[in-house]
């Protein structure tokens, strides 16, 4: 199992700024090891939030996005209280959803 | 008493099945792998449905000028213009383009932050894609002093 996300929630006025950090190596397949083979692509694909159990954000991940990710988005009419949650997957099939409250 | 022969068979199924369960949610979210594999800006906007892009005013790409590490870049895409579908973001030397693609919906403003690998100095790009196919970009060149992709 990955490691957990660390994720912050914080609301301001209508809107509730959310950032994440993800724990994963993010190969890109590009890259050679001491023998001269290929390491293959290991990376996450597929990233969703939902607040309150609907979802509110999709984004699709190429191999470039760095090692141990960062995201930061804006989920409009997030209050303190309400539940977010954050889900990965990646190119093979690995998935992790963790949960933070807006504050 | 189950045989060996059996228990393999059995097995196999499980195996299946759960492939089956793990494409499910695959064909929920397609990935854009065309847009990925994409080498190019142009072959990025084919790939997306979109038209020949435009540079506009109203889309803002956050980037730094000289990038010392290029394996953590902060790159950051946002937009003032309406009726926004998809916001990326592109690094055209790159080995493969596209680095991100955001679905903009009614509950989440465009305006994403990321941190991505850069190969070596190259142009970025932060790409607004409209309802109806239209590409509008910012674009910043960023120096890279160490190459991000390792080898």
């Amino acid at each position: 199992m990955p490691d957990p996300m660390r994720i912050r929630a914080q609301a301001s006025g209508d809107k509730a700024t959310v950032r994440v950090l993800m724990s994963h190596e993010m190969e890109t397949g590009q890259r050679k090891d001491a023998n001269g083979q290929v390491i293959p692509a290991w990376f996450i694909q597929d990233v969703t939030a939902s607040l309150n159990g609907k979802q509110v954000f999709h984004a699709e991940w190429g191999p470039a996005v760095s090692k141990n990710p960062f995201l930061q988005f804006n989920v409009k009419g997030a209050k303190a209280g309400d539940k977010l949650s954050v889900t990965w997957k990646d190119n093979r099939g690995e998935t992790r959803t963790d949960e933070a409250t807006v504050s | 008493m189950i045989s060996r022969r059996q228990a393999v068979k059995n097995s196999a199924a499980v195996t299946g099945m759960l492939l089956a369960a793990g494409l499910l949610p695959q064909t929920v979210f397609a990935y854009n792998k065309a847009g990925f594999d994409a080498k190019t800006v142009a072959d990025v906007m084919k790939a997306m449905g979109a038209g020949a892009p435009t540079e506009s005013k109203d889309v803002t790409l956050t980037a730094p000028d000289i990038a010392e590490n290029g394996a953590v870049v902060p790159l950051g895409a946002a937009t003032s213009l309406a009726n926004v579908k998809h916001m990326l973001i592109l690094v055209e030397k790159n080995p493969n383009t596209m680095v991100a693609s955001f679905e903009v919906s009614d509950a989440v403003e465009p305006n994403f932050l990321t941190r991505a690998k850069l190969g070596q100095t190259s142009d970025v790009y932060a790409v607004a894609i409209t309802a109806d196919g239209k590409a509008l970009y910012a674009k910043k060149e960023v120096k890279v002093t160490l190459g991000g992709c390792g080898g």
